[in-house]
């Protein structure tokens, strides 16, 4: 069984002047131990899909459609008790910005401790003892100093650290991380990348990471999902994706980020805008800024296509070289679900 | 570098630097900590030669945005000089400031809060020229002919209000509202990091474009070291108020000689999934400014420190036999005392 299992999620935010269609049909899987990136600009809809599976967003604004699955158990469905038991318990998530995620009048220790209470039952003694334990793994240099030291007296990456502790403090199975390195400096952030993924490994979690940097990608994903304005324009293993893409906007994308390229050209910018997500193009989100834009891109939206075994596409343009033997019995599939049945 | 065309405001000709910075200082006092203060930029001394794009890199908090408002004065210096094109800044007989921002002028990182929200672009852009004694008229003039310049059509977009742009639109207004004035240097402090990928690379074309077209010497702050290589003739290198190497594009990438700019390098992430960094190449974060360590600030970082480290503050050469690419520290002083100094 897949650790974590969408299909045909739809997230709208719904206001009196306009509605927001910030997912549109998403569908993947993530198996136990599996590392899957969410590669995609701001406004791409990946930080709301990472949302909804631990049903984060605001209810009342807020109108989910699909299916989401956590070890089988339905989370759009799920009673608001139960939910508590899953957040934090089964699931974990860690944020961008850990100034903000971490309460700013209690100390790290007892940060960590309550959710080791409230997930375990223990007392505050072996609470404490549990959260040195975890700044001992993440790394935390004298940790038992910095269990009582609060968020604004670590640096950067310690707070981030001490973020990933807490997220790690009831063995999660699954850990949702939203940009975790975003606000870090680079040498901070590689060294993040690493601990996150040597964690990773030893515990066994399967973990959706999202980004908006091919190069973090790369560091830390087995497979990569573009998203384009609310929809997975392209998936598969990230290697694959990162030397060979189907999609226009994945090739633009590698295209425009600059990675030594030559002083004496302009680099190959993807032109225009991202879509309003107010009032999306009919067809293909991505059209408008398409250099191999055929009549058709206009008005259907792409089915999947299989360019590779395990390497979606939806784009009318990429050929269908893998149609749909190597993708099991559904119809809205992501190139996730081909890749685990090639495997 | 590029060369330049003759610009009538031009004094020195084209072997005097555009701006020289000689041991800049900017510290800034912390309330009720007794006295300490932030030791934002400390001693800082570069050149800026004309024409030529100057990248400066660093991580968050060493100094690279003071560094940048104190080219303008927007900060003042506490010790140190600046000499524009031949003429010392703020000073009798010299430049004063807001003659020198004719001719320099800045684009920040937060595209919305540098334009004034109730202004329509277009007015934002034509302000600079209008105070600067344009005539109404002609300040839109050149406002609707800056928006062309920067991609953006003057009619659709002129009338907007900034909330009603993207991030990308609002740095080219940003762009059009520094050139606006006319500048002979432009002093660009991160302004692509807020953007998307896909956006960060039109608006760096947009860059290189204009640069050619107004005959504009560059200063590119960036944390981002792929965006500067692209872009910069040369790099200073800055870590905790200090600049740590200065030198040629290529030499830098190439040949980093401080261990900070290795350790900078070797953070950028592969792109390549076979290829990952399998160790952190320093560890740490970059220690707090108010109480910089002793000696070299690196050096609580460093793989190499030794004792000099700790008791001497390095210089920043030119060490022998390398005039144009220097590092501060000890390993590349052959009378340093370190131990690796003589093979350094």
């Amino acid at each position: 069984m897949a650790l974590a299992e969408v299909h045909g999620l739809t997230v709208r935010f719904v206001t009196r002047e306009a509605t927001v269609h910030a997912v549109n049909g998403v569908s993947f899987q993530v198996q136990p131990g599996e590392v899957l990136c969410i590669l995609g600009e701001s406004g791409s809809g990946k930080s709301v899909t990472l949302r909804a599976l631990m049903r984060l967003l605001p209810p009342r604004l807020t109108r989910i459609e699909g299916e989401v699955r956590i070890e089988g158990r339905d989370v759009l469905a799920m009673p608001s008790r139960d939910l508590r038991d899953l957040r934090g318990g089964l699931v974990a998530m860690i944020f961008q910005e850990p100034m903000t995620a971490l309460d700013p009048v209690y100390t790290v220790g007892q940060q960590i401790g309550e959710t080791v209470r409230r997930h375990t039952g223990c007392d505050r003694q072996a609470a404490r003892k549990r959260a040195l334990e975890l700044l001992e793994l993440v790394r935390i240099p004298s940790a038992e100093r910095r269990l009582d030291a609060y968020p604004h007296e670590l640096s950067g990456g310690l707070r981030q650290r001490a973020m990933i502790a807490m997220a790690l403090s009831c063995k999660p199975r699954l850990l949702l991380a939203d940009e975790p390195t975003t606000a870090l400096d680079a040498t901070v952030q590689v060294q993040v990348l690493i601990l996150l993924r040597r964690l990773q490994r030893e515990l066994g979690m399967g973990m959706i990471f999202v980004t908006h940097d091919l190069g973090v990608a790369a560091e830390i994903a087995d497979t990569v999902a573009v998203m384009y304005a609310g929809r997975i324009v392209e998936s598969g293993p990230v290697a694959q994706i990162l030397s060979a893409p189907a999609h226009p906007y994945t090739a633009g994308l590698l295209a425009s980020t600059v990675h030594g390229q030559s002083r004496d050209r302009d680099i190959d910018a993807i032109s225009g805008s991202p879509p309003d997500m107010r009032r999306l193009p009919q067809g293909c989100s991505f059209a408008p800024r398409c250099t191999r834009r055929m009549a058709e891109c206009r008005l259907v939206i792409p089915e999947p296509r299989f360019p590779a075994p395990g390497h979606m596409a939806a784009c009318h343009a990429v050929a269908d070289g893998f149609p749909a033997t190597q993708v099991a019995n559904t119809s809205t599939v992501s190139g996730l679900r081909a890749t685990i049945s090639a495997r | 570098m590029t060369a330049l065309a003759h610009d009538p405001r031009d004094r020195g000709g084209l072997q005097q630097p555009m701006l020289i910075a000689r041991d800049l200082r900017k510290h800034f006092p912390v309330k009720g900590s007794g006295g300490k203060s932030v030791k934002a930029v400390d001693d800082v001394s570069f050149t800026v030669g004309k024409g030529e794009t100057l990248g400066v890199v660093g991580e968050s908090g060493c100094g690279k945005s003071t560094l940048a408002r104190l080219m303008l004065h927007l900060v003042k210096p506490d010790a140190g000089e600046l000499v524009f094109d031949g003429d010392p800044v703020a000073l009798d007989p010299g430049i004063a400031v807001d003659a020198l921002r004719r001719q320099v002028q800045m684009v920040f990182q937060d595209s919305y809060s540098s334009l004034n929200p109730r202004m329509p672009v277009r007015d934002s852009v034509a302000f600079g020229p209008f105070v600067q004694g344009k005539g109404k008229n002609e300040a839109r003039h050149i406002a609707r002919d800056m928006l062309g310049k920067v991609g953006l059509d003057p009619d659709a977009f002129g009338p907007r209000y900034p909330h009603e742009l993207s991030g990308g639109q609002k740095q080219r207004v940003n762009i059009a509202r520094a050139l606006a004035t006319g500048p002979r240097m432009v002093i660009l402090d991160e302004p692509v990091s807020a953007l998307d990928k896909s956006i960060e690379a039109q608006v760096l074309n947009l860059l290189r474009a204009l640069k050619r077209q107004f005959n504009l010497t560059y200063v590119f702050i960036s944390h981002d070291l792929n965006v500067v290589q692209y872009l910069s003739d040369r790099v200073l290198v800055m870590y905790l108020g200090r600049v740590v190497e200065l030198g040629p594009i290529d030499a830098i990438f190439e040949q980093p000689l401080h261990p900070y700019t290795r350790a900078l390098l070797a953070s950028r992430p592969s792109m390549d999934p076979a290829h990952r960094i399998a160790q952190p190449p320093i560890t740490g974060d970059p220690p707090n400014p108010i109480d910089p360590p002793s000696g070299c600030r690196f050096r609580t970082r460093c793989p190499f420190a030794e004792r000099v480290c700790e008791m001497t503050d390095p210089a920043l050469g030119p060490w022998q036999g390398r005039q144009s690419h220097t590092a501060a520290c000890h390993m590349h002083n052959p009378g340093s005392g370190h131990s690796l100094a003589a093979s350094g």
